[in-house]
């Protein structure tokens, strides 16, 4: 793989190799399919830690809304696979074969209107991006050219959460209600169940992922990026130099919308379903705990937070149940009071200038760090 | 949806849905006045506000055992030092958690609301780990059951009415505090200028200090206040904390008047609605337009100033 050496600086570079060599070699070498497809759920929410790096660290606008987005791009996948299982020799016992499970057990005897376009794939691929954006794009415009922001608007993204979770658990005959879309089983006739489909949904997912952290990357290295890190410091300088702050702050919303959506289409196809306990307030603001916790300044260690915190959950959850709600708010609270550039900020406080005065005693050379908050963070 | 009722029975729903919606109304009063305060005066966003709430209904659920198993003579009027209990209760967490925590985070609000959120996790485990997952319900004493007869065919229950009159003496005593008493000058002064306010002579931290304690003990009180229409349990408290920030910002953070609006608007508009869609619809629809009218016009009902 060529890498352009001014597209990430050295420790940048530290950082992409590390997380490129467990993703793609180590872990898919020491994991089993079980444990590799646990891998693969938490890697969605890397997704979303990663549009909310740009978003929140760089952007400054706290969005506690990112499940939506999530669950959005979710259900959009969701549709489409729940209907290629719902074919009518699959459902024949039903009283209306051909539609799904949940619709006939809802007294709905004939598809909705809505979900018509789901039988195409490319329709599908295409909701996936631009369902979440367009949402994204009505919801920033309202808000930012009316100058909201901060807490009202993480106030206002919230009630949205709220809104949809309630909605989609009360149409239980269009979206599958509290037990969402479950059942899910071919892509294209292609069986997504067995292990060896699971290994490759993996590696398509670590592709994609990193294909996000290109773009992350690149968004942070334009112009752009230092925009954005402008206007979350002085945002009044910015407009007054003659910006339209509301664009570059709906830009980034968006971002972070659309990258939400590719996690909540891969969460669809890795885990086999979706519902609506991964739309409300709790995941949302359990998806900002895992940037915090990795870093929000950090591409990288954003994506770190996700696996690492994701990781502690299943463990401490299987063994010590009530312990982990303790350890959950511990993090919070600790995140916020201690170490707020997370994971990746104790990295580059603590590890990353041994590492500096080891190369420097090494080769007495004059580089610079360029960024102390983008190192990748401990392992 | 009107044609099936007759116009004597539309009348009856409406006045039904009403008194619905009033104790509806009473409880997001009651939540959103701590807030108000808290968030309002002093731009902290407590996630934790609900798990305040449901302490002081806790305390008031073992009041109420206490005087039912050694004073059962009394126990008519256990409530009203449940309610004191919650009070103090609720402020005394409340003081401890701005010494702790709070006052490190006044100028980072976006933090603040993600260190409550931490706080609320855990209380919610306290919660559960202390009086178990189950929710647990108060024994209403004697006078409070029943209901009133108004006609034929409206009736409403006295445990109802009474929550609403303490609402009622709750608004005022706040209403009252805040904007009469010496304190209240003194807390309005620091919000409005801190230094100033400290270059005077008050001590904005103890000021801080007692600000968060009252709004907390609010809490307190809505949540004992909340045992007499439903019952309690450990994650009660999160499921009105959307609703009670909304109704804040509905009404305008800073202003008390659009808090007791903006409560009574979403209240009516839901339970009215609840009678002709499902509860789920309801909701949705309620929030829905609040989330819209505060796209079009951001700085709420009342609002001094939003823009950040």
């Amino acid at each position: 793989m060529v890498i352009n050496s001014r597209f990430f600086n050295r420790s940048e570079l530290i950082g992409f190799i590390v997380l490129a060599a467990v993703l793609f070699v180590i872990l898919p070498l020491s994991l089993d399919v079980f444990r590799l497809n646990l891998v693969a759920k938490y890697l969605t929410y890397a997704f979303v830690a990663l549009g909310l790096v740009l978003c929140w660290g760089y952007g400054g606008i706290l969005s506690l809304g990112q499940g939506v987005f999530f669950g959005l791009g979710g259900y959009c996948m969701a549709m489409f696979l729940k209907l290629e299982a719902s074919s009518v020799e699959n459902t024949k016992i039903q009283s209306t074969p051909g539609i799904p499970d949940f619709m006939d057990w809802n007294q709905i005897t004939s598809l909705p209107l809505f979900w018509q376009p789901f039988h195409s794939l490319t329709f599908t691929i295409l909701a996936i991006i631009l369902v979440p954006g367009i949402f994204a794009l009505i919801i920033g415009t309202a808000m930012f050219k009316r100058r909201v922001g901060g807490t009202y608007f993480a106030i206002i993204t919230q009630a949205v959460a709220a809104i949809l979770t309630i909605l989609i658990v009360g149409q239980q005959g269009y979206t599958g209600g509290i037990n969402g879309m479950t059942d899910l089983r071919t892509l294209k006739g292609w069986d997504i169940r067995p292990d060896h489909a699971k290994v490759i949904l993996y590696f398509v997912e670590v592709v994609l992922l990193f294909a996000c952290i290109g773009i992350a990357q690149f968004i942070r290295l334009t112009k752009l990026g230092r925009i954005l890190v402008a206007m979350r410091e002085q945002e009044d300088r910015v407009r007054f130099s003659g910006y339209s702050v509301a664009n570059f702050k709906i830009f980034a919303f968006c971002m972070a919308a659309v990258f939400a959506a590719i996690g909540g289409a891969m969460f669809a196809l890795n885990v086999g379903f979706m519902s609506p306990s991964f739309v409300g307030i709790v995941p949302s603001i359990e998806m900002v705990i895992y940037t915090a916790v990795g870093g929000r300044m950090s591409i990288f260690g954003a994506i770190w937070g996700a696996i690492l915190v994701n990781f502690a959950k299943t463990s401490l959850s299987e063994s010590f149940p009530q312990l982990w709600l303790f350890g959950l708010g511990a993090l919070f609270i600790a995140v916020v009071l201690a170490f707020p550039n997370g994971l990746s900020g104790l990295w580059a406080d603590y590890v990353q200038p041994r590492i500096d005065r080891l190369f420097a005693s090494r080769k007495k050379s004059d580089w610079k760090d360029n960024s102390v908050a983008d190192g990748a963070p401990a392992e | 949806m009107f044609g099936d009722y007759s116009l004597g029975d539309l009348g009856s729903i409406f006045v039904m849905q009403g008194f619905a919606g009033l104790i509806l109304f009473s409880v997001y009063v009651l939540m959103a006045l701590g807030l108000a305060i808290i968030f309002g005066q002093m731009g902290v966003i407590n996630m934790a506000h609900g798990e305040f709430m449901i302490l002081g209904a806790y305390v008031t659920w073992m009041t109420s055992n206490f005087f039912q198993s050694y004073l059962p003579s009394l126990f008519s009027g256990y409530f009203f030092l449940a309610m004191i209990l919650a009070f103090f209760a609720s402020g005394a967490l409340g003081m401890l958690v701005e010494w702790v925590l709070i006052r490190h985070l006044y100028k980072r609000p976006l933090d603040t609301l993600l260190a409550t959120w931490g706080l609320s996790l855990m209380l919610q485990q306290a919660y559960r780990s202390v009086f178990g997952a189950r929710e647990v319900g108060v024994e209403l004493p004697q006078w409070m059951l029943g209901s009133l007869h108004v006609s034929d065919s409206i009736e409403v229950p006295i445990n109802g009415v009474f929550v609403m009159c303490l609402t009622v003496l709750i608004t005022v005593a706040v209403a009252y505090v805040m904007y009469k008493s010496r304190w209240g000058r003194q807390v309005r002064a620091v919000v409005q200028n801190r230094i100033m306010a400290g270059a005077v002579g008050i001590n904005t931290e103890k000021v801080d200090r007692y600000t968060f304690g009252l709004g907390c003990g609010i809490a307190g009180v809505a949540g004992s206040a909340f045992t007499m229409i439903g019952s309690t349990g450990p994650t009660s408290g999160q499921l009105y904390i959307v609703d009670t920030f909304l109704v804040v910002v509905f009404g305008g953070a800073a202003s008390l008047l659009g808090t007791i609006a903006s409560a009574f608007s979403i209240s009516q508009t839901q339970s009215t609605l609840e009678f002709f869609l499902s509860g789920s619809m309801a909701k949705v629809l309620t929030l829905l337009a609040v989330v819209g009218i505060l796209m079009l016009r951001p700085q709420g009902l009342f609002a001094l100033k939003v823009r950040k």
